[in-house]
């Protein structure tokens, strides 16, 4: 005969109701090794037969102390660590780190690096969103478009590639403008995606949109109301989905996103299904806003010329005492920043990322914190599955997109 | 400062005697942390900042008093603006209200918090561990933490580093 042991639930009791310790409903640990909570996300489920009673959510396993990290190292050395924080953004990441710190700095960005932060912050919002589209359809047992979603992707990781010799972890938006200028096949390259992208979404769409399979499992699952999502601090494509167009981009544009014409999707029921109506058409905006971008493309510098922040060019360093000795302090000692506290926030593709950097003076920054999407979102999950099918909750998972690196930095 | 702030700056000037500070076109207002929940309901309640955007510490250490600052940041959906607050805690112990009551969202980032900085909030409903894993001990962020290195041995320090080095039970 089995004996049955005790299950030991530690400081997590008052998280589960009494029918669990009575074992009338049945305690299941999903994840952290789980292929679709999409990371190493844990989650305490609460079941009664297939039904979700509850389900608390379990992070940190990720947790890596980037910023901890970020304060023992000076500003240029710290925005290198930002790049790990969101792996699925780093391009967002760099740029709100950079905008917070120019304006604690006051540094001037010029237009042409303005226009390329553009152009990448949106290649990466759609490398995001294609690895979303393929890996949520993937939870939902169809296959395909994940292959097809991967190969479009790979074409945006070959920008990255191209612009800045790394494929995900670019670091190429610098405090002041970008590390270099784009080399002359950018533009080609990009163009050339940006002309193919929107028949590649229509070929998801045709998988994917009209699918009873897909309709059955997305339609009225996982559904929130604006009023919750303004409560709980859930932004992105989440909020979006419920019919609220809120875009931090037309809210409070940055980086000059105020010249370029686009929409903001937004879906009807805050389900599963809107938000991925929402997502893919963001995709087909962000193939707007880029086209515009590369056809508008600015000539000039992509670097402010503050020499007490910026190293100078390397040609100089052969002729000028000066240049040298900025060079040497600025990779040595690095730049001073504040006193002062500075926020600074964008759209990333999950939703609203804010960066909250503190300055003392020295060449290391007092604190930066990342108000990251992720963790805002996630804490939504018992509200989103209560009443649903285990089944389903792998599809909720997929619609919040959340990213575990994002959550737990 | 925005004219659009004016209101909700004068307000909690006038009832919460707080003061409001300018940097890079950046309001933010100093609180004490009797007042912080009150403060907190009185944006959300009159003046529609509807939304925690940001909740997070910072540590002065070696300043004790007050060594830690609690930096909240409230968006407003209906005027699309930030407003920042501040509340700086003293060291022993540290502790002020959870905003959960105003924001269900603080939970977590009063959680995070506490774990990082071991500011604990009174009346918060589930004060755990959130990154670090529950049996930890110290706060992490706390700038009197170690950021953590293994040490090199050579010949001459090789038995002093072995033994404050972590040694599997037996």
């Amino acid at each position: 005969m089995v004996e049955h042991q005790e299950i030991l639930l530690d400081g997590m009791r008052h998280l589960v109701s009494d029918r669990a310790v009575d074992g009338e409903t049945m305690l299941l640990n999903m994840g952290p090794q789980h292929p679709s909570t999409h990371g190493v996300l844990r989650l305490l489920l609460e079941l009664d037969g297939e039904i979700v009673v509850n389900c608390v959510p379990d992070i940190g396993f990720l947790h890596t102390g980037i910023e901890k990290n970020m304060e023992a190292k000076n500003y240029t050395k710290a925005e290198v660590m930002s790049d790990r924080i969101d792996y699925m953004n780093p391009v967002g990441n760099n740029l709100v780190f950079c905008m917070a710190l120019e304006k604690l700095i006051g540094l001037e960005v010029p237009p042409r690096a303005q226009a390329v932060r553009v152009i990448l912050a949106e290649l990466q919002r759609l490398a995001s969103h294609l690895l979303w589209i393929g890996t949520s359809a993937l939870d939902l047992a169809a296959m395909s478009v994940f292959l097809y979603a991967m190969r479009e992707r790979e074409m945006i990781m070959d920008i990255f590639e191209l612009v800045s010799g790394a494929r995900m972890m670019t670091t190429y938006i610098r405090p002041g403008g970008l590390w270099r200028d784009v080399p002359d096949e950018f533009v080609p390259a990009v163009r050339h995606f940006a002309e193919i992208l929107p028949v590649r979404i229509d070929e998801y769409e045709s998988l994917l949109t009209h699918n009873p399979l897909f309709l059955d499992r997305t339609r009225g699952i996982g559904v929130i109301s604006t009023q919750q999502c303004i409560q709980w601090g859930i932004t992105g494509p989440v909020l979006r989905a419920t019919g609220l167009p809120f875009d931090l981009r037309k809210a409070q544009p940055y980086s000059g996103y105020d010249r370029y014409d686009f929409d903001i999707p937004t879906g009807p029921n805050g389900d599963i299904n809107s938000r991925y109506t929402v997502r893919v058409g963001e995709m087909r905006q962000s193939a707007r806003i880029i086209k515009q971008a590369v056809e508008t493309l600015p000539g000039g510098p992509v670097r402010c010329d503050d020499r007490k922040f910026i190293p100078p060019p390397r040609s100089e360093l052969g002729t000028s005492m000066e240049a040298l000795i900025h060079h040497f302090k600025l990779w040595t000692e690095g730049f001073h920043a504040g006193p002062g506290a500075t926020n600074a926030v964008i759209e990333s593709p999950h939703g609203m990322e804010a960066v909250y950097l503190e300055g003392d003076g020295s060449t290391k920054p007092l604190r930066v914190h990342y108000r990251t999407p992720s963790f805002a979102n996630l804490q939504i999950m018992p509200l989103l599955s209560k009443g649903h099918f285990v089944a389903d909750l792998v599809g909720i998972i997929g619609s919040i997109d959340i990213v575990l690196g994002d959550c737990d930095r | 400062m925005d004219e659009q702030l004016q209101p909700a700056v004068a307000a909690l000037a006038e009832r919460f005697s707080a003061r409001a500070e300018e940097f890079r076109g950046e309001v933010s207002i100093t609180l004490s942390p009797e007042t912080i929940v009150a403060a907190c309901r009185t944006l959300r309640d009159e003046f529609g900042f509807d939304m925690l955007a940001l909740e997070t510490a910072v540590d002065y250490w070696p300043q004790t008093e007050p060594r830690f600052h609690v930096v909240y940041r409230l968006y407003s959906f209906s005027r699309n603006h930030f407003i920042g607050l501040r509340v700086p805690v003293s060291e022993n112990p540290p502790r002020l209200p959870t905003v959960e009551t105003v924001f269900p969202n603080a939970n977590w980032h009063e959680r995070e918090i506490w774990d990082m900085f071991g500011i604990s909030f009174d009346d918060h409903s589930d004060l755990r561990r959130i990154l670090m894993p529950h049996d930890w001990e110290g706060h992490p962020l706390r700038k009197d933490y170690p950021l953590g290195y293994e040490e090199v041995q050579f010949t001459f320090n090789s038995d002093e580093v072995s033994q404050h080095k972590p040694h599997p039970k037996e």
